[in-house]
């Protein structure tokens, strides 16, 4: 008996075969790319690629943008969630689809409509032109737009699903014992989707560091001012691919640190 | 309409080519992967429609783009039968690669002009404007042919341009002049002439302008060699020449 059912154990352990070969499949999808990259990496260059004027400009303009964005997203878009969570109005569904529109939107397309709203010439862009003189597009601000654009619906989605798994009965008996909302929102309501804010916070910056479609299109392209990595890497790769693989593989890097490190609040969060 | 749908195929390229890869050339007729700069658009559009009325057993699909990041598809393996580049650097990179057979021809000219966006807004008379920091100047990035042309047209005038964006082709660049958002840029004549007044151009003087040259080859590796043949025949054939003479190309 107890062998049977030890030997039955085990067998429920051990994945079925099937699954683990179509699994190795699914990660090999990621990892053969990787690989690809590393084999064309002119390591000897390295070092001088990585210091040139033109890596080291699109690093600062891709950690302006990418903070930038999510620091807007952080701001703008928590309310957004809560609101999108907690308050009954009649096109809600409506609203909740216009959020996560740019995450199935071609990122070109979401910087003509960025061009055509906020540029010079733009529906918002041309007055406000006209009364500030400023020029969003060709602007590292333009960068910070665009990312904020393509990465914010992540934030959103994120927060609102932790605040709709969040048993409102904690911010009840916060009131009942004399919180006000606001205290309410600070001390229990955001710490206990500390972990949903987290993974939100990291998915918007990920998605913010390797925005393209929408910030060529919107912010055009130059060095110093609204080249950002993915920007330079697309330029390096019909001029010298040798720093186009250098480029892609600080990405990488930089990314895959990131989302390790994160990687405990990512998985309790989603 | 066309030219929404060149871009597309454009834009989906890189993932394309690489799985449509051995569909083409059995026999006579088929598909013929035409990889053509972004300055032929319109031409080669028309150029597709008039080539297969006369050969309706080929279907010729476009592949547009700047002729740098053509090149570096082709340069990647991917299965193009025909290549028609805005300069002949381009080319030859292909060329000595060893990714062409036959012989290249020279098939249309070009010179270069500024766009400016309707109505001229911003008064711009000439090249010295693209050195004024009050202005939205662009340019094609340096390898594009536009790019490389553009650069050589400043410098013969003596300016050095204050750039506020180095676009990914010639397109890109005139669509930005068009909705106003820059002030100026270094298109080609035709491409001026394309946006049938969405643009106004101003003439570079004589002097200052280059030739440039847009070679068209067979590739060595190219699926469908008899088509490929074909549509070059045909681009170089009186009826191509037409095409390319209406579009405001000059004729070698």
């Amino acid at each position: 008996m107890t062998k049977q059912a030890t030997s039955r154990d085990r067998r429920k352990r051990r994945p079925p075969v099937v699954l683990v070969v179509l699994a190795a499949l699914g990660l090999s999808v990621f990892v053969v790319p990787l690989l690809g990259l590393l084999a064309r990496t002119p390591w000897r260059d390295l070092p001088t690629v990585l210091t040139s004027d033109v890596v080291l400009d699109a690093l600062r303009i891709s950690v302006i943008a990418s903070l930038g964005a999510t620091a807007i997203s952080a701001i703008l878009g928590v309310p957004l969630a809560w609101v999108l969570a907690r308050v009954e109005f009649r096109g809600r569904s409506i609203v909740r689809g216009l959020v996560v529109l740019p995450l199935v939107l071609p990122p070109v397309v979401g910087g003509a409509a960025l061009l055509f709203a906020l540029g010079r010439r733009g529906l918002i862009g041309e007055p406000l032109n006209q009364m500030t003189g400023l020029v969003l597009p060709f602007s590292t601000w333009g960068v910070v737009i665009a990312a904020t654009f393509v990465a914010m619906p992540f934030l959103v989605i994120t927060v609102e699903g932790g605040l709709r798994n969040l048993d409102p009965r904690y911010e009840g008996a916060a009131a009942t014992l004399g919180a006000g909302r606001w205290t309410v929102l600070w001390r229990v309501t955001l710490p206990m989707i500390g972990s949903s804010l987290a993974a939100g916070l990291a998915l918007t910056w990920a998605r913010a560091l390797g925005e393209f479609g929408a910030t060529i299109t919107f912010a055009g392209n130059l060095q110093g001012r609204t080249q950002t990595l993915p920007l330079a890497v697309f330029v390096a790769m019909e001029s010298d691919r040798g720093a186009a693989v250098a480029l892609s593989l600080i990405m990488v890097v930089i990314s895959l640190t990131v989302l390790i490190v994160l990687r405990h609040r990512w998985w309790g969060a989603i | 309409m066309k030219r929404h749908r060149a871009i597309t195929i454009g834009l989906a390229t890189g993932a394309l080519l690489i799985s449509a890869c051995g569909t083409a050339g059995d026999g006579a007729g088929g598909e013929v992967l035409v990889s053509a700069a972004s300055s032929l658009t319109e031409a080669f559009a028309e150029m597709e429609a008039a080539f297969e009325t006369v050969n309706p057993e080929f279907d010729v699909v476009l592949n547009i783009g700047g002729s740098s990041a053509l090149r570096e598809q082709i340069l990647a393996g991917a299965p193009v039968d025909v290549f028609a580049s805005a300069n002949t650097s381009n080319m030859d990179l292909v060329v000595d690669a060893g990714d062409v057979d036959g012989e290249l021809a020279i098939f249309a000219r070009n010179r270069l002009e500024i766009a400016v966006p309707s109505g001229n807004p911003a008064g711009v008379t000439g090249l010295t404007d693209f050195a004024r920091d009050e202005l939205l100047i662009g340019l094609c990035a340096e390898d594009v042919p536009c790019g490389d042309y553009g650069r050589q047209v400043l410098q013969n005038a003596g300016v050095t341009p204050n750039v506020d964006t180095e676009e990914p082709n010639v397109r890109a660049l005139l669509t930005k002049v068009e909705a106003g958002e820059l002030d100026a840029g270094i298109v080609y004549a035709t491409d001026v002439a394309s946006t049938d007044g969405g643009v106004d151009g101003v003439a570079v003087p004589d002097d200052d302008n280059v030739h440039a040259d847009y070679p068209i080859a067979v590739l060595a590796d190219a699926p469908n060699a008899d088509g490929a043949e074909a549509f070059v025949a045909f681009v170089l054939s009186d009826e191509g020449r037409s095409i390319l003479a209406d579009h405001g190309f000059g004729l070698p």
